[in-house]
């Protein structure tokens, strides 16, 4: 039973590994862009929707949509005026230029927060859990792996059935025929930036819901995200969400045999894939 | 009044000047062709006019206003539109949505809608859901075409819509073309195929080295000169 048990709680994991891999995924997929902010982006996510609790005094829900609506035009301004200008045919500059911010994000969150571990108070949901047959499902838990399905629903159906999404995947097969067809590709790159950034303050969300967060915690997720990207493939969110459970479900029951070999059983796992399917378990189909 | 002129165009084609000054201009509901050995400068010609290559503002005017140098998105929503040399469809998506990104930029009222390129490209309805890299060489082509008609353009650029396409597929693409002119378009084509560019052309221009070497009626200029003309002799 107790095995039953751990797989639950690997998958319930997996999906707050999905929230963290799908604004990585969005972006890398879209604009070939690898955010080593990524991380950092969610603990500023985290941080903004505490603002709102403790400083404007807010329920946690109107706090998370201030913060994805702070996250958005963050993220927009951001592409807009700085990472449009990196990308191109060497995928070095943005690589570097995201590291210098994330080290940004972090001393000014340092500074601005100082090194307190916080954390994000839910009024007691985070106590509530659902028993299922023998089995309990804390009710945070289920929430996150929840959301992660409800916003990888959304991002497809904005991919597959809206003129937008139809020009970011335009985009992302062939820039420069793209410009033919009218599509502007830097405000194109500036909304999936901004729309990836409202996926990071969801995660933010949940990250800072169901664990302790400081300034420097940023980095160690980015790892979790990375690793669920490319169990998954690269370019097909339903692949991050299954890399996100793999990498969840690998850690559950790593800790599950011994308790200091949770993170070590996720890496395990990724390096095995990355063996036998270099280009993950669910690549995108390229013609 | 030209719908289309160039004023001494000059283009580089990456570090290379690819043309030397190209004066040409295009009527309303004209059709005209380029043509010219590989190198000549046509297909650098065509990106100028639709915006991927810098130039001086002066040096292209459509209908009026001088458009050099502007960005493809601009260049398109005044109505020039391209069908690409090696067609470029988006391999991630549906036949229909590589249609269907063709009027993204530009929403104008004109003869073209998804219905009328299905008309117009009958095998097209039937493979709509299909990805466009499953399609055969000359149903890509018909893609490319229809795509770029989605905006309703006022003047098609078509980059070597017959290269690498049998003869049988060709005739299928020029007979499109001429209902495109039918409907009132101007269309500038690049060719390497002459005859197919003296068949559909009302006028045509030779370029040689980044130069126009020749110009005028297919009918007027005879074969020889042409020729003499293509080859640089």
């Amino acid at each position: 039973m107790i095995w039953v048990d751990t797989i639950v709680q690997g998958i319930m994991l997996g999906g707050l590994y999905a929230l963290f891999a799908t604004g990585l995924s969005l972006i890398f997929g879209i604009m070939r862009l690898v955010n080593l902010a990524h991380g950092d982006f969610m603990v500023l996510g985290a941080f903004a929707v505490l603002v709102g609790v403790e400083a404007l005094g807010l329920g946690i829900i109107a706090s998370a949509i201030l913060a994805g609506g702070f996250m958005f035009v963050v993220g927009y301004v951001l592409q807009h005026l700085l990472l449009n200008r990196t990308l191109g045919e060497d995928l070095l500059p943005p690589l570097l230029v995201t590291f210098g911010l994330s080290i940004i994000i972090q001393n000014g969150l340092l500074e601005g927060f100082s090194a307190d571990t916080r954390r994000l108070k839910a009024g007691g949901f985070e106590e509530v859990s659902v028993q299922l047959g023998s089995v309990s499902i804390g009710a945070m838990p289920l929430l996150t792996f929840f959301s992660a399905v409800v916003v990888i629903l959304l991002l497809n159906w904005l991919f597959y059935k809206t003129e937008t999404g139809r020009a970011f995947r335009a985009t992302s097969d062939d820039p420069i025929t793209a410009q033919l067809m009218g599509i502007d590709n830097n405000r194109i790159f500036s909304l999936a930036m901004a729309l990836a950034m409202v996926v990071v303050a969801i995660a933010g969300l949940f990250l800072g819901a169901r664990a302790t967060f400081d300034p420097l915690i940023g980095p160690s997720r980015l790892i979790f995200a990375f690793e669920a990207v490319i169990i998954g493939g690269l370019g097909s969110l339903w692949g991050t969400l299954a890399g996100g459970v793999i990498l969840g479900l690998a850690q559950a029951i790593g800790a599950q045999i011994n308790p200091e070999w949770q993170t070590l059983a996720g890496h395990i796992v990724f390096l095995a894939v990355l063996i036998v399917r270099p280009r993950g378990l669910f690549p995108r189909m390229t013609g | 009044m030209a719908l289309l002129s160039t004023n001494g165009l000059t283009a580089f084609y990456g570090d290379f000047q690819a043309l030397y000054g190209i004066t040409s201009e295009i009527g309303e509901g004209e059709t005209v062709a380029i043509i010219g050995a590989n190198g000549a400068g046509k297909t650098t010609y065509l990106s100028a006019l639709a915006g991927l290559r810098t130039a001086d503002k002066s040096m292209i005017e459509f209908d009026g206003a001088p458009i050099g140098g502007e960005k493809p998105a601009r260049i398109l929503s005044l109505g020039i539109a391209m069908v690409p040399e090696g067609r470029r469809l988006f391999p991630s998506l549906s036949v229909e949505e590589n249609l269907l990104v063709g009027n993204y930029g530009r929403k104008a009222k004109g003869p073209w809608s998804l219905e009328a390129v299905y008309r117009l490209f009958p095998i097209l309805r039937e493979r709509r859901r299909q990805s466009s890299h499953s399609l055969s060489g000359g149903q890509q082509q018909m893609v490319a075409v229809g795509r770029a008609l989605m905006s309703n353009p006022r003047l098609l650029l078509c980059d070597e819509i017959s290269l690498g396409l049998s003869p049988a597929v060709v005739k299928d693409i020029y007979a499109a073309i001429a209902s495109i002119r039918a409907s009132g378009a101007s269309v500038i084509v690049v060719e390497q195929n002459i005859n197919q560019a003296l068949d559909v052309a009302d006028r045509i221009y030779c370029l040689l080295e980044g130069r126009v070497t020749l110009e005028g009626s297919p009918a007027g200029l005879g074969a020889g000169r042409i020729r003499s003309a293509y080859f640089g002799g």
